[in-house]
């Protein structure tokens, strides 16, 4: 077994060099359609955190008791048990959002940046290293997809988290609130961190 | 509303609220596998098969099985089980009965178990309370959907890749979205003929 890296370069590479988001394009589906509302946003972030986080803690807790013929089946298993936990606290707590989020919550379950940690590192690292390297990754992914609501709310609705932040003679851009703004924007926010930021093999090839 | 007809809700479900343009549903695959014609075509075939069989079995053991004995909190936990089995006996049989077939299919069909649309038009189909014919229509009409969604950018992508010169950093994914976002417009244009939510 590889020595486990540093701490600290979990952190970095979770939120920057191998963000989820831009670099991978991982785990979109169900998190895109959230993008339109910040509230909407930062509960489905949050769910996230906690699922991404403790699934990596229990895979890697587990990872020497798994049989590796049926890990998969069990590291679905041990992702959709925490997703049911925040899909019940989300609606005893937070029953509005729980109608708006509608079926996301459980669209959870099949987002890869999930089952892609608990893949490549939890299964081969220790329980602190991993738990480390899902809040990392879910808080590099949390970032990007408040960055894209960041922009889809004021000017598809011309507020923020419900405050008005627009002036008051602007007209909302429907677009930003419909399907084609997140993908623009999610688009424009990839093209900008691969062509300022470009990782090492890529300047390779490119050059 | 529940009172739809099969027909327009098959169209609906293809169209208007494509799942893959509207609702985000499979995009994970979508990026990496439309890259070109041949392979979008066998995944979407596959996804067309597979979310019209598992909307039927999750809708007949969500009501018929979950509901009855108060379980429908550990629907997400059965679905996924229902769905992931399916995919491993249709690739079984698959193998066994149609070499021919599984050469073209055979490595898709792994990829489609965390294919997000599947589950996502499953709950979707739950949560709209939809009738046993509705939901054979929404997820025959979804999986329909979501291979033109596939086949479109995928052969927008073959063309590019042989003439286009993008920008430093656009390649690959970030043109990918671009386009999708643009597609997403245009079936937008549908959304006026019928409405479901």
């Amino acid at each position: 077994m590889p020595k486990p890296p540093k701490k600290i370069e979990i952190f970095k590479a979770g939120l920057w060099k191998d963000n989820p988001v831009l670099r991978q394009i991982l785990g979109i589906c169900s998190t895109l359609a959230v993008t339109n509302l910040m509230v909407n946003t930062l509960v489905m972030n949050a769910g996230l955190i906690f699922t991404l986080t403790m699934s990596s803690l229990t895979v890697s807790l587990l990872r020497t008791y798994t049989p590796m013929r049926i890990r998969m089946m069990v590291q679905t298993l041990i992702i959709a048990s925490y997703v049911i936990i925040v899909d019940i606290v989300i609606k005893a707590y937070l029953p509005s959002i729980s109608e708006a989020l509608g079926p996301y919550v459980g669209l959870i379950i099949t987002n890869c940046i999930i089952m892609g940690r608990c893949e490549a590192f939890a299964k081969n690292n220790p329980p602190l290293a991993s738990f480390l390297d899902g809040i990392a990754v879910a808080i590099g992914y949390a970032i990007v997809l408040m960055a894209i609501a960041l922009v889809r709310e004021p000017l598809g609705f011309g507020t923020l988290l419900g405050f008005r932040v627009m002036p008051d003679g602007f007209t909302p851009w429907t677009v930003m609130i419909m399907a084609p703004g997140a993908f623009f924007m999610l688009g424009l926010y990839v093209w900008i961190v691969k062509a300022f930021f470009p990782q090492p093999q890529e300047i390779l090839k490119s050059g | 509303m529940a009172d739809i007809d099969a027909g327009t809700l098959l169209f609906a479900a293809i169209f208007t609220n494509n799942i893959l343009l509207t609702n985000f549903l499979g995009l994970c695959p979508f990026l990496s596998i439309s890259r070109e014609v041949r392979s979008s075509l066998g995944l979407g075939v596959a996804v067309v098969f597979v979310m019209t069989c598992t909307a039927v079995i999750n809708y007949l053991v969500y009501y018929y099985v979950l509901v009855p004995l108060h379980l429908d909190h550990f629907r997400y936990i059965v679905f996924i089980i229902i769905i992931a089995s399916f995919v491993q006996l249709v690739e079984i049989s698959v193998e066994r009965f149609f070499p021919a077939l599984y050469f073209v299919l055979g490595i898709f069909l792994p990829l489609i178990t965390v294919n997000c649309a599947i589950l996502g038009a499953s709950l979707f189909l739950i949560i709209r309370e939809y009738t046993l014919i509705q939901s054979i229509a929404y997820g025959a009409g979804s999986g329909i959907g979501w291979m033109l969604a596939i086949i479109a950018v995928g052969s927008i992508r073959e063309k590019l890749q042989k003439t286009a010169r993008l920008p430093k950093g656009l390649e690959g994914p970030a043109i990918t979205l671009f386009i999708t976002g643009i597609m997403a417009l245009a079936f937008m244009a549908f959304s006026g003929m019928i409405q479901i939510q």
